[in-house]
């Protein structure tokens, strides 16, 4: 059996997840940690499954992207367990006027400082740019990582905070 | 030392500012003033109850408008409108009512809940606030400090007003990645 990491994009339809985790489920190929989400009108899986050998995978799957409105890569991966957790959990959002660059900027300072980014979503409604971003810091670098990153919020004229995920368990 | 706050209104209603509201234009994000902190104002000062007036004025025609601060109608000022009347989810109401200076003084029993603005009219978003709350802060016109005692959607209101009053949106504080969502319904 083989870890393998699939990507499928295109221009929404109603039965896409459906043919996918059809053509995944007759292989034998067991879905394990997936998003499936509409991006402006297209619809994007990321998955990562375990099954047979890559080729076959995507074998199975061209015959979906045929009519050239879905795009589908198969890789095989190797599996390496879980993440270690690492540091403290914050919520990172940005808000501000769409420009080119507020994506790398703000995630460049949380690199640089050691952070992890765990989960990140963007929107762009009108002009309104909003990114919100979960990371993982570095234990005790937040309060000196938030002034660093107002800083260059301010050179992009946005908007920055940086506060602790919720640590509440139901 | 300033005296002991009122609790509650006091029987206050937007008549006493004895001015009548204009109309503003909401601005939405991400004109920069809704992420500016708002100085203090004056709560006997006559641009206070003209502004007062128009916040009301401007919640009144604006459909399914609880509440809007000053920053709303492009003025840096810790100035807010409030009215929940009528709304499902509120318990305690206080009805129509303007806040100067409000600040947080005792908060609890936090809960999730989904939250839209119309400074930002395409998105909504699941923000943790409190479910208990005591705000102070004086009444435009005369400016005799309150203390009001809230709970639930009013007490949610309260802390997005105050919140914009100090050039945060609801953005700033939403829970995760995966809680922002494009609005379906628009009132």
């Amino acid at each position: 059996m083989s870890e393998l990491a699939i990507t499928v994009i295109g221009r929404d339809r109603p039965g896409i997840v459906a043919d996918v985790a059809e053509v995944l489920a007759g292989l034998g190929a067991n879905l394990t940690d997936s998003t499936m989400t509409r991006l402006r009108g297209h619809f994007a899986m990321t998955l990562i499954c375990v099954g047979p050998a890559a080729a076959e995978v995507e074998a199975a799957l061209t015959p979906l992207a045929a009519d050239g409105q879905l795009l589908a890569t198969v890789r095989a991966v190797t599996p390496d367990g879980t993440a270690t957790p690492a540091g403290e959990p914050y919520v990172l959002a940005v808000h501000g006027a769409d420009r080119m660059g507020i994506v790398a900027a703000m995630t460049r300072v949380i690199a640089e400082a050691g952070g992890n980014v765990t989960d990140l979503s963007t929107r762009l409604a009108g002009t309104l740019y909003v990114v919100v971003a979960e990371v993982d810091l570095p234990t005790g670098r937040a309060d000196e990582l938030a002034g660093r990153l107002a800083r260059t919020a301010a050179d992009l004229g946005v908007g920055v905070s940086l506060r602790p995920a919720d640590p509440d368990l139901l | 030392m300033s005296a002991e706050p009122y609790v509650g209104l006091g029987g206050w209603t937007p008549a006493d500012l004895g001015v009548p509201g204009e109309v503003r234009r909401v601005v939405c994000a991400p004109e920069p003033v809704l992420s500016r902190s708002g100085p203090e104002v004056d709560p006997t000062a006559e641009e206070t109850l003209r502004l007062a007036a128009d916040l009301v004025a401007t919640m009144r025609v604006s459909p399914g408008c609880v509440g809007l601060a000053a920053p709303q109608v492009g003025v840096e000022a810790q100035v807010f409108a409030v009215d929940v009347t009528g709304h499902p989810k509120a318990v305690t109401v206080h009805g129509t009512f303007v806040l100067c200076n409000a600040r947080v003084v005792e908060a609890s029993r936090w809960k999730p809940g989904r939250e839209g603005c119309m400074s930002v009219p395409d998105l909504t978003g699941d923000v943790k606030r409190a479910s208990r709350l005591v705000v102070e802060g004086a009444l435009p016109g005369s400016g005799t400090p309150v203390r009001l005692v809230t709970d639930g959607f009013e007490a949610r209101a309260l802390q997005h007003e105050i919140d914009h009053c100090a050039g945060l949106l609801f953005l700033d504080r939403v829970a995760g990645a995966h809680a922002v969502y494009q609005r379906k319904v628009y009132l």
